[in-house]
């Protein structure tokens, strides 16, 4: 219990979920529920921020994932990739059914995100550390063919231990990728415990304007927070941003709510399922 | 063969548009003229193998050719899970090319030599692995790099190793290339790699002084393997020896012995496997004195697979 009252004393004061911040997690549970497994917690940290992202901020086309002048946002932290898939498919990326089919044998839908499986998804995830690096490659790319569209990489804070993470932001301070976003998913709790135990980031804010990153917290919950903070992307003209969202573990499961435990749950029974359908009433 | 390597990437992106440079921390005016005409396909962004891997797959999912280049231990122990997930798992057509492989780097002792990089390169799905065996064969693998849809890795040699290849054997990634033909069909046979192709072909002049006949195939690409020229010249051998600058363990010698055991079972010819030991090498030197430490020069080659192919007439 330790762990819980270590991580509620960094919670935001979010404001109440509305009803699409109740409807997005149900089908978080809908592939829990299809795949009787899946990361919950990391998932659920991440509602707002997808549902932000795909309602209101990224550029893209459902029939035509590949096109061009899409923005891309890379999903670094693969493991929360339910909350990736629910927006694929709540935009028609890929059928609301396929949700059902979450880590089945034959399912487009693993564990972990694959591009070559899941229309619009950019990159293979699941080893952390790796998406900042893309996306450094792909907003110099951009620059090169003076296009405009925006990379948004979206981090764990456990995957930022990764060293490979900030040899990437040095790589993109150093060309000003004023393109590249950095968004982290700040939930404060990673599979072992609290960060501040395990590997404490603080000062977070700091170590990314140290990097020569535009850098601002928000909260990762609050609708209208995020979207302007999205809105007002790149947050300097001269240096990549990184928006730091304070979120909650298990966000919306007052259960599992900064509760290290819901990290990742396998076997998840029928009467569990119905527990998490329950706390989203 | 590492100037001949850079300078192609040069040629090629003067050629194609795809084609870019990321280098680490190389030497100070590398590839000048290229920062110069466009610097916007010129990257060196330090002691980061890690980022710059991720970096050239970013590239590469956006339709670029990278040419990652750094030292062979760096660019692959350093940054592994960068080459499997980023550009073999992607399956991306980044080019890596590694400076000094194998014993290359003798003086700077075992942090700098490249033993084990073929096998653990090949044994990455999607990967593609080569080592030539001079600058001119340098140039023919280079031109081939710009339409080979997967990862490649380019082992180099040292830097002015003799000049063994002819532009008539022609040159296809993944196609072995005969440079010595026994007379005989139940002749010894050398496969061999990168560099040691010049050793072995030493070694079979030396052979044939003693009335052994040799036929010497090299095979520049290790991955996809040649399977074809293996059977061919392995079947009716007296002796198939595989000759290569790296651990025995995984490497070339492994696919070949790996082969010929799963194709031939009962028909097997005599194999023996020349190479590295399980070991870190603990002496430094030249990349020669290590050769001879290991076994690795003409003469020796030609003395081990003489003596072997005495005791297989014997039998």
């Amino acid at each position: 219990m330790a762990v819980r009252a270590e991580a509620a004393s960094l919670t935001v004061a979010s404001p109440p979920l509305d009803e699409r911040s109740k409807y997005l997690p149900r089908l978080v549970v809908r592939a829990l529920e299809g795949g009787e497994r899946g990361h919950v917690g990391s998932s659920m940290s991440l509602v707002e921020i997808m549902r932000v992202l795909y309602d209101d901020i990224l550029r893209y086309r459902p029939q035509e994932p590949k096109w061009s002048e899409r923005d891309r946002m890379i999903l670094s932290k693969g493991h929360g990739c339910i909350a990736l898939y629910v927006m694929l498919a709540d935009k028609g990326f890929i059928p609301l059914e396929t949700l059902d089919t979450f880590c089945r044998r034959d399912s487009i839908l693993g564990g972990h995100p694959e591009a070559a499986k899941v229309p619009g998804v950019e990159a293979s995830t699941g080893a952390l550390g790796h998406g900042l690096s893309y996306g450094v490659g792909m907003a110099l790319a951009a620059r090169i063919e003076k296009r405009d569209s925006r990379i948004i990489v979206v981090m764990g804070d456990g995957e930022i231990n990764e060293g490979s993470v900030w040899e990437a932001a040095l790589c993109a301070g150093k060309h000003k990728l004023s393109n590249l976003t950095a968004v982290i998913d700040y939930n404060k709790i990673q599979s072992a415990g609290p960060t501040r135990e395990i590997q404490d980031l603080e000062p977070l804010l700091d170590k990314w304007q140290a990097f020569n990153f535009a850098a601002v917290d928000v909260d990762g919950h609050d609708v209208s927070a995020l979207r302007n903070v999205f809105r007002s992307l790149p947050l300097a003209a001269d240096r990549p941003s990184a928006i730091i969202c304070h979120t909650v573990k298990g966000k919306g499961i007052a259960f599992a709510e900064h509760d290290a435990n819901w990290h990742h749950k396998s076997k998840i029974a029928n009467d569990v399922v119905a527990k998490l359908y329950a706390a989203l009433e | 063969m590492r100037a001949t390597c850079v300078n192609m990437v040069y040629e090629l992106a003067k050629r194609d548009q795809r084609a870019l440079f990321v280098g680490s921390d190389l030497s100070p005016g590398l590839l000048d003229k290229m920062r110069q005409e466009m610097p916007e396909r010129w990257y060196m962004e330090g002691i980061t193998e890690a980022n710059v891997i991720g970096m050239a797959a970013g590239f590469a999912m956006e339709g670029y050719i990278p040419y990652v280049n750094t030292i062979a231990t760096f660019i692959t122990r350093r940054c592994y899970e960068q080459v499997a997930v980023d550009l073999c798992l992607h399956d991306l057509p980044v080019r890596l090319i590694a400076n000094g492989g194998g014993l290359v780097y003798a003086p700077l002792g075992p942090t700098h030599l490249a033993i084990e990089d073929i096998a653990i390169m090949r044994a990455l799905p999607n990967m593609t692995v080569t080592a030539v065996s001079d600058a001119k064969e340098m140039v023919r693998l280079m031109n081939c790099t710009l339409d080979w849809p997967h990862p490649i890795y380019i082992r180099l040699a040292k830097g002015g190793d003799p000049v063994v290849s002819r532009e008539e054997n022609g040159f296809a990634i993944g196609k072995a290339i005969p440079m010595r033909r026994a007379r005989s069909r139940r002749s010894v046979v050398l496969l061999s790699t990168g560099v040691m192709t010049t050793s072995c072909l030493g070694a079979a002049e030396l052979l044939a002084k003693d009335g052994v006949d040799v036929s010497v195939v090299h095979f520049h690409t290790i991955k996809p393997l040649d399977e074809e020229a293996v059977l061919e010249f392995a079947h009716d051998a007296r002796l198939v020896a595989t000759v290569e600058e790296g651990t025995v363990i995984g490497g070339f010698g492994s696919a070949v012995t790996d082969l010929l055991v799963e194709k031939l079972g009962a028909a097997l010819p005599p194999l023996m496997r020349i190479g590295l030991p399980d070991a870190f090498p603990r002496k430094y030197g030249l990349q020669e004195d290590l050769f001879e430490v290991y076994g690795l020069s003409a003469e020796q080659i030609a003395a081990a697979v003489g003596q072997s192919a005495k005791r297989e007439k014997v039998a």
